[in-house]
């Protein structure tokens, strides 16, 4: 009974005092602003929304939040935040309209860039998307920006980068680069943009 | 012609298979520290730099371990050491950024930096951790899951 008696007082200790489960925390983003998370438990909402506020969910669904000292923040998860591979980069060259092959001189520019970007990556990987501007109808679209990405691709590999690194994709004019009404003939918007991470 | 035809159609169909069983490839390992496992039907594979990762992989990191991977939409995540993380779905369309993200890190510690799905589509993100759910709006966080 005595030990019945101790057993029940452990449960009803567990099942009071908050026990941690996970934590999050917000980082800044490049700009040394945050963005935003949400996060949700059977019993309970938090958002997080400035940088280093985080919050830990206990046994119980509840949640503490609280805001985090930068540097601690940074030693602690220093090896996690260590193995965050490189950010993306990402180089644009314009079209001449309705034209998926007469590209601007600038085109040496970016491949000095993109080859020295190339070596910089472990793994790299190029991706080349195209994009449109708003003359013509969104099928066609989506055909000239892929033969757009397509011409840049064989560009790319005619200066020696190797085919299998290469990825294309057309967005069509689903991304301009500014934006316009429909049937507008925007040459900022008449782009391949080429990333590599 | 009628041989070399169906010994083309049973490639095709057995690469298909393959491909159906490991789900769609969803990122490149840029950062491999230590002991880095990928578990992909039921076989445990060593995770070095260039490595493909496929949706419903998972990642696991030893005491000196830790991994970075870049997600095909852009998305950056790493795990510390002692760390598993199940990629329970990826899938992206890079033409009109439609995708789907959904992690669980099951133990240890995962960074996240979101990507292009997370910028189209956010309720399409999702991260799981023990106790909780995380929906993302565009950011940079780090999940502890605890030992």
């Amino acid at each position: 009974m005595f030990i019945f008696a101790i057993g029940l007082a452990g449960l009803l200790y567990l099942g009071m005092t908050a026990q941690p489960t996970s934590t999050v925390v917000l980082l800044p983003d490049a700009d040394g602003k945050a963005g935003r998370v949400e996060l949700q438990t059977q019993a309970a909402r938090q958002t997080l929304d400035a940088p280093y506020a985080s919050a830990n969910a206990t046994n119980r669904g509840v949640f503490v939040a609280r805001t985090e000292n930068a540097d601690e923040i940074q030693r602690r998860y220093a090896q996690v935040l260590a193995a965050r591979p490189a950010a993306p980069v990402t180089y644009t060259l314009t079209f001449e309209s309705g034209s998926a092959v007469d590209l601007v001189p600038e085109f040496k520019t970016v491949l000095d860039q993109l080859l020295a970007a190339i070596a910089r990556y472990p793994a790299p990987e190029v991706i080349v998307i195209g994009h449109t501007d708003r003359v013509g109808s969104d099928a066609d679209n989506d055909r000239l920006s892929v033969r757009r990405a397509e011409t840049v691709r064989d560009k790319l590999v005619q200066a020696g980068i190797a085919a299998s690194l290469i990825s294309v994709a057309g967005r069509g004019e689903r991304q301009p680069a500014i934006a316009t009404a429909d049937g507008v003939a925007q040459a900022e918007n008449r782009r391949v943009e080429i990333t590599v991470r | 012609m009628d041989i070399f035809k169906s010994i083309t159609l049973a490639t095709a169909l057995s690469l298909a298979g393959l491909h159906a069983l490991a789900g769609n490839e969803a990122g490149v390992v840029k950062i491999s520290k230590g002991a880095v496992t990928v578990e992909r039907d039921q076989q445990k594979l060593p995770a070095s730099v260039g490595t493909r990762i496929f949706s419903s992989d998972r990642v696991t990191t030893g005491s000196d371990g830790a991994v970075g991977i870049t997600l095909h939409d852009n998305t950056l995540l790493s795990a510390g050491p002692n760390s598993t993380v199940d990629l329970n779905k990826f899938a992206f369309d890079s033409t009109t950024h439609a995708g789907t993200i959904d992690a669980t890190v099951k133990r240890g510690t995962l960074s996240v930096i979101s990507g292009k799905i997370a910028k189209a589509t956010p309720e399409a993100v999702r991260f799981s951790a023990p106790g909780m759910t995380l929906g993302v709006r565009g950011t940079s966080f780090v999940i502890d899951a605890g030992p």
